[in-house]
């Protein structure tokens, strides 16, 4: 089954070249290429699905649909967020709100290769769930927005489809829910009410909302449009915002919020971090110019 | 063995270490510095000083004076470590964190915790217990390896199936980076701005700096735990079991496997009535709410009995699922009962591919003549064959090495990886090839030197060095005494 991706990989390398400036691109739907840059897209399709190993490996460019759907088909999915392609999704890092109990998106990822700025095909990493055969270049390039270089091919590690999801509304209050429930997959809070999505068995999963006074709903809040990190321990802080004005996952510390997050200044050693590490990986800055990581 | 260093520079350097520090966190004697010669491996070097860090302060001056004089460091927790990763490099100074084991604070709202490296991995648990909480992974040196040095390896054990290893359990580190600067890599917030800079640290085997303080995660204690052994008359069919499991949907929190001769050697160790007539048996925890904890019980016995399962044993009570799990974690102690002298490896293949590839550890065992014991972490595919010896006999050592090495290369070969959970240290550095292009170790190495321009953090570890640069360490030295 599935598409040879080796071929595709070598000629993206071509695509991405060694000289000038050069952008990628997916959907779109994360922000698209830099303006005004030549622009590639990576491969596409599924070379794989190994479901007694929970692994899959496909192109960077296939869409996160396709990547579900067909992990479907084995009652198999990945905590990858919806939308878009798995590259992008990678390449931007942010997790979905089912973090709590999914882990982080960065956790997904066991192998790739990527095309570096000197047009050469680098692998990081390895087919299996556990391996700790160098360093970890895969943790990198998670969130990098393409400024290491361009992920071409990944194998992602995949997880069973929960045999019952269900998300319940209450009033009650987040932080004890979250002390109270046995490994809730999301916990989100507006400042009035709390969701839950609880998964599992149905007979847990309903022992486990009745317990705690929980009342189905419909689905998650609409999540307001800009993303702001912050300390779990500081989501309390948000009491004093307006109730609605915002979606914090609790437990996590990603908060949806109709402002623009503040703007923080890093520290200078991580500053000089990613200096080096731009300087080392792409001394030219031909990788998405002028996109600067710390601000993203 | 020639000391590389001569010793006015020794004194020199100790000396000015003694001026940044307390005269007493800094030993130069023969006699102390030869103690922290190896780690649990049977590799050696030769450190020039061995400093006890009491404080983030302490580390940073250390490394300060080491980059002065231009001498390199390593890091130090329990110096557990089965890959040599904590051997030190010639004329190193050595930098132990095992003073530095306080736990700095717990949030058990938010379940994460701040500690000091030298904190040992059961301690964390112990101490947290009360809050309904434990640190995940769980090495089977977890009563003495620290979270320093778990972080340095990206530590694995039993419970790392469902949860992942230590880098699924790291918030942030605050590290000493190895030009002397302090800052803190990913932090408590879940998306820190830029690069995943903890994520490039964690297993990074000490070279990218000193880790002073790990924020980690803490997870729920669960509710209700199943703890079966089933044994089997086939090793393959045991094996291909693991397989089945994962593959209709059912993660448990542990599947670990033992085959006969280590039932044999922990049974007359411990006395847990274990299965010693049978080929191999699996260790099976299933963990969560209870309709979910007895519906995998079942949907487990169903698969077992498809592969022709011989007895299936569910722990009664706490105290039976610890001697059981007593049975799998003594295992390495057991063993000292068969012969004197073991050397663990440490591969991981495909789940699916684990009957072939033990298949193939039993054969080339045999062909060198010498036991293999098989405890190992089934559902991660992460193998651990355990060659058994007598090191007094002569030529065996290079009979163990030439085995070793092939169960690695087979172990490659069939999808794998090179190290699962110990590392890659000294002990693998020249095998990495195996896995990488040169163009790939070169990616490796731009990381290193991102964060360590100068080489000096516990350099000549993980990456193969270029021919012609002289080897300074005895890493295909005589195997002496016991590896663990």
């Amino acid at each position: 089954m599935g598409v040879s991706l080796a071929t595709a990989v070598t000629e993206f390398a071509d695509e991405v070249g060694t000289t000038d400036p050069v952008t990628i691109t997916g959907t779109g739907s994360r922000g698209g290429p830099v303006a005004g840059t030549r622009t590639v897209v990576a491969p596409t399709g599924i070379a794989w699905i190994e479901p007694a190993e929970m692994t899959i490996r496909c192109g960077a460019g296939t869409t996160v649909a396709e990547v579900d759907d067909a992990l479907a088909e084995h009652g198999q999915c990945v905590a990858v967020p919806t939308g878009g392609t798995i590259g992008g999704a990678l390449a931007v890092g942010h997790s979905g709100i089912r973090r709590l109990g999914w882990g982080p998106v960065r956790d997904t990822v066991l192998q790739v290769h990527y095309v570096s700025a000197a047009g050469e095909v680098v692998k990081a990493g390895g087919p299996t769930v556990k391996n700790v055969s160098g360093f970890d270049l895969c943790r990198l390039l998670v969130g990098s927005h393409g400024t290491l270089g361009f992920l071409a091919d990944v194998i992602l590690r995949t997880r069973p489809l929960p045999v019952h999801e269900c998300w319940y509304r209450t009033d009650g209050d987040p932080w004890e829910l979250l002390g109270a429930l046995y490994r809730p997959v999301s916990v989100l809070w507006d400042g009035a009410s709390t969701w839950v999505l609880l998964g599992g068995h149905p007979g847990d999963v309903d022992a486990q909302a009745r317990s705690a006074g929980l009342v189905e709903a419909d689905g998650p809040p609409v999540l307001p449009p800009y993303r702001w990190s912050l300390p779990p321990a500081a989501l309390g802080e948000l009491r004093s915002e307006l109730p609605g004005t915002f979606v914090a996952e609790i437990g996590v510390g990603v908060v949806h919020h109709r402002r623009p997050r503040p703007r923080r200044e890093p520290d200078a050693a991580i500053v000089e971090l990613h200096r080096r590490l731009r300087a080392e990986f792409d001394p030219t800055g031909r990788l998405n110019p002028g996109l600067d990581v710390l601000a993203s | 063995m020639t000391r590389v260093a001569p010793a006015p520079v020794v004194a020199s350097l100790a000396e000015q270490l003694r001026a940044v520090l307390r005269p007493d966190q800094v030993r130069d004697a023969v006699s102390e510095v030869d103690l922290y010669r190896r780690d649990a491996s049977n590799m050696t070097g030769e450190a020039s000083v061995v400093c006890f860090a009491e404080s983030t302060d302490d580390v940073r001056r250390i490394v300060e004076v080491a980059n002065a004089v231009g001498v390199p460091f390593v890091a130090r927790g329990s110096g557990t470590g089965l890959a040599g990763g904590a051997v030190p490099p010639s004329g190193a100074i050595v930098i132990s964190t095992a003073k530095m084991n306080r736990i700095v604070s717990v949030d058990p709202v938010n379940r994460l915790a701040w500690v000091e490296p030298g904190v040992l991995n059961l301690d964390l648990s112990t101490q947290t217990a009360h809050l309904g909480v434990h640190f995940a992974p769980d090495p089977s040196s977890q009563q003495t390896c620290s979270i320093g040095g778990n972080v340095a390896n990206n530590s694995g054990g039993p419970h790392c199936l469902a949860d992942g290893v230590t880098s699924s359990h790291v918030h942030a580190v605050e590290v000493v980076l190895p030009d002397g600067s302090v800052t803190i890599l990913g932090g408590e917030e879940p998306e820190p701005d830029g690069y995943d800079l903890r994520g490039a640290f964690v297993g990074s085997e000490g070279m990218f700096g000193v880790a002073t303080k790990v924020c980690v995660k803490l997870m729920q204690n669960p509710p209700g735990v199943a703890t079966m052994l089933l044994d089997f008359a086939d090793v393959a069919e045991g094996a291909q079991l693991v397989s089945d499991i994962i593959a209709d949907g059912i993660v448990p929190a542990a599947v670990e496997m033992m085959d006969q001769l280590c039932l044999r050697a922990v049974e007359a160790f411990i006395h847990a009535g274990l299965p010693v007539d049978q080929a191999a048996a699996l260790l099976i925890e299933v963990v969560g709410l209870p309709a979910e904890v007895a519906a995998h019980v079942e949907r487990i016995r169903t698969l077992a009995d498809h592969r022709s399962v011989g007895t299936i044993r569910i722990a009664a009570d706490d105290t039976e699922r610890a001697l059981l799990w007593k049975g799998r974690k003594s295992a390495f102690g057991a063993i000292a009962r068969i012969k004197p002298n073991y050397y663990l490896h440490d591969t991981v293949v495909p789940r699916h591919k684990l009957p072939d590839v033990l298949a193939q550890v039993y054969e080339i065992a045999e062909r060198h003549e010498l036991l293999v014991l098989n405890v190992f972490h089934a559902g991660d595919g992460n193998l651990h064959p355990l060659l058994v010896y007598d090191a007094r006999e002569p030529g065996v050592a290079d009979r163990v090495r030439a085995a070793g090495d092939e169960i690695v290369r087979v172990s490659v070969g069939a999808g794998g990886v090179l190290s699962g959970e110990h590392g890659i240290g000294l002990e693998k550095r020249d095998l990495m090839p195996l896995m990488f292009s040169d163009v790939d170790l070169d990616a490796q190495a731009a990381l290193r030197r991102a964060f360590d321009p100068h080489l000096l953090s516990n350099p000549d570890k993980v990456l193969p060095r270029p021919a012609g640069c002289g080897d300074l360490h005895s890493v295909a030295g005589t195997m002496d005494g016991a590896w663990v």
